[in-house]
């Protein structure tokens, strides 16, 4: 039997890591060539062909900031769902367990882009909502799935000892969960988690298949009327990649942070 | 404080991890379960703590029926201290936040009277300097110190300990068996799963010997120790004190 009785440091769920490890150090780090890269392309491409590409630099902004909105507020709602949906999964409660092991069923095997389109039009014939707020709510309905198995793993990777002191001592699982598991569990959910926002911010360009201008969207208009559809993309790929590699940097100094203070 | 077990049993699985138990101790307070590895004692040991519910038979406390609702095993783990081998403090929080914790969700303490309560028995076991101090940042003595603090804290009937010494060190064990017997002396009634036999021996006034599922035997300290009637618990006593 062990005797330190620490949570498992690290948990892998998910798809693989988007966040770069400590591994990656060095001055040509492959995140450094690739960040400083494509902000020095996009200085390049503007400065010295600033037709069209000035023009469509000068376009977005708009778009990027619908993708902001829709990734944030769907991440926001996903931990939500999420935590709901993995407490379900761990519950002895048969009904809750069943409804909350049968939604993350469905929706891992669902392609997300239907799901988009699904849960968009089904949202569409009950309620009048915004489009943006359809499409947090589509996305949002998707991760919370994928969001529910961080929770569950991250709660299940807490030492049955903790539970049974928690319990000894009086409380509830109910308090127990609150007040001894969760606070535990946030440091090993938090990698996962953060991946999951790396990889809801590049599925967020699904959206635009709604009528919600997201970055994506708003540069495939502004192809089509100015007939610049390489340019267009070239931007639209640089754009992502830059938002993508500070994200995923940020999190990992985040992650880093964390684990110094243990 | 009274124990009495009336035909009580649990399975785990295919596996009969205490047989059908009958045993009635009219007034012990202080009682060491000895016996092999996976012979039932932890799960005697819970079985009264309300962290398992038998499958069958009853269970007296004080004279009182433990009952199994939710409710009645949530009041009746209010009432007793439980401390594990394996310490279990919860590593997110100070020692001192380790027993404000229970006081203030579950006991019904405000959080300073909370936290005088916490930090005047964490000075008497001399532990006040680590007060701050998270369970890494402790030796494995000082956490199982401040786990017994936390168990006492909560004013329980009687304490539980199951085997607080074995993942310790020698020097850590004194330490915390000087702390139970400190317990012990002041009055506060125990029972205690425990390899140390010299200990049991001095502090317990009644014990059990439990392997395979069963109590094989029972007595008070002296005549168990001086004068064991089964072979199996005269085969082990002398395994044990061999080295
Ligand atoms: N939760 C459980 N699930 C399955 N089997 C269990 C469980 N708890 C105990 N057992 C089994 O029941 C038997 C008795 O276990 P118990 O922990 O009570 O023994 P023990 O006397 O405390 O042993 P040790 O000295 O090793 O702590 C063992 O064979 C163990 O494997
Ligand atoms: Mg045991």
């Amino acid at each position: 039997m062990s005797t330190s009785e620490s949570p498992q440091s690290h948990i892998d769920v998910g798809d693989g890591a988007a966040i770069p490890t400590k591994s990656d150090v060095g001055l040509f780090t492959a995140w450094r060539i690739a960040f400083v890269g494509s902000i020095a392309c996009c200085i390049f491409l503007a400065v010295y062909k600033p037709d069209p590409y000035l023009a469509i630099f000068k376009f977005v902004p708009d778009g990027i900031l619908v993708t902001f909105k829709v990734t944030v507020g769907a991440i926001l709602l996903a931990i939500v769902l999420g935590l709901f949906t993995g407490l379900g999964r761990i519950s002895t409660n048969r009904l809750v367990n069943g409804i909350a092991s049968l939604y993350v069923e469905v929706i891992r095997g669902i392609p997300l882009l239907v799901q988009i389109f699904y849960i968009y039009y089904a949202l569409g014939r009950f309620v009048r909502i915004p489009d943006l707020f359809s499409a947090i709510i589509a996305m949002a309905v998707c991760y919370g799935a994928y969001m529910g198995e961080v929770f569950r793993a991250g709660i299940q990777s807490i030492p049955k000892g903790q539970m049974e002191a928690a319990l000894s001592l009086g409380m509830s699982r109910r308090q127990a969960m609150r007040h001894v598991i969760l606070p535990q569990s946030i440091k090993v959910v938090l990698p996962p988690i953060g991946n999951e926002f790396i990889a809801l911010l590049k599925d967020s360009s699904l959206v635009s298949i709604l009528a919600v201008s997201d970055l994506l969207r708003r540069c495939r208009e502004f192809a089509s009327e100015s007939f610049t559809y390489f340019e267009t993309y070239t931007v639209i790929a640089l754009i992502y990649l830059v938002i993508t590699l500070f994200f995923s940097k940020l999190i990992g100094i985040m992650e880093e942070r964390l684990n110094a203070g243990k | 404080m009274r124990i009495e077990f009336s035909g009580i049993a649990k399975r785990f699985g295919d596996h009969q991890a205490l047989k059908e138990t009958t045993l009635a101790l009219p007034d012990v307070h202080a009682m060491a379960i000895i016996g092999p590895s996976g012979g039932g004692k932890t799960t005697l040991l819970r079985l009264i703590a309300g962290l398992e519910i038998p499958d069958r038979g009853e269970l007296f406390i004080d004279g009182e029926r433990l009952e199994s609702g939710q409710a009645a095993l949530l009041r009746h783990r209010r009432s007793i201290g439980t401390v594990f081998q394996s310490f279990n403090l919860f590593p997110h929080l100070s020692a001192l936040e380790n027993i404000v914790l229970p006081l203030e969700k579950v006991h019904g303490y405000g959080r300073p009277a909370a936290r005088d309560h916490a930090m005047a028995l964490l000075e008497r076991f001399q532990l006040a300097p680590h007060a701050g101090k998270r369970p890494a940042e402790l030796s494995g003595g000082q956490q199982q110190r401040v786990a017994i603090v936390r168990a006492i804290a909560i004013r329980p009937r009687f304490l539980l300990l199951d085997e607080p010494t074995s993942a310790l060190d020698p020097e850590m064990t004194a330490e915390v068996l000087d702390v139970i017997g400190e317990l012990r002396t002041e009055g506060r009634d125990l029972i205690m799963v425990t390899h140390h036999m010299g200990f049991a021996r001095s502090v317990a006034d009644h014990c059990l010997f439990v392997g395979d599922g069963a109590i094989l035997e029972e007595g008070p300290a002296e005549e168990f120790f001086a004068a064991p009637r089964s072979e199996q618990l005269r085969s082990f006593l002398a395994k044990i004190l061999k080295y």
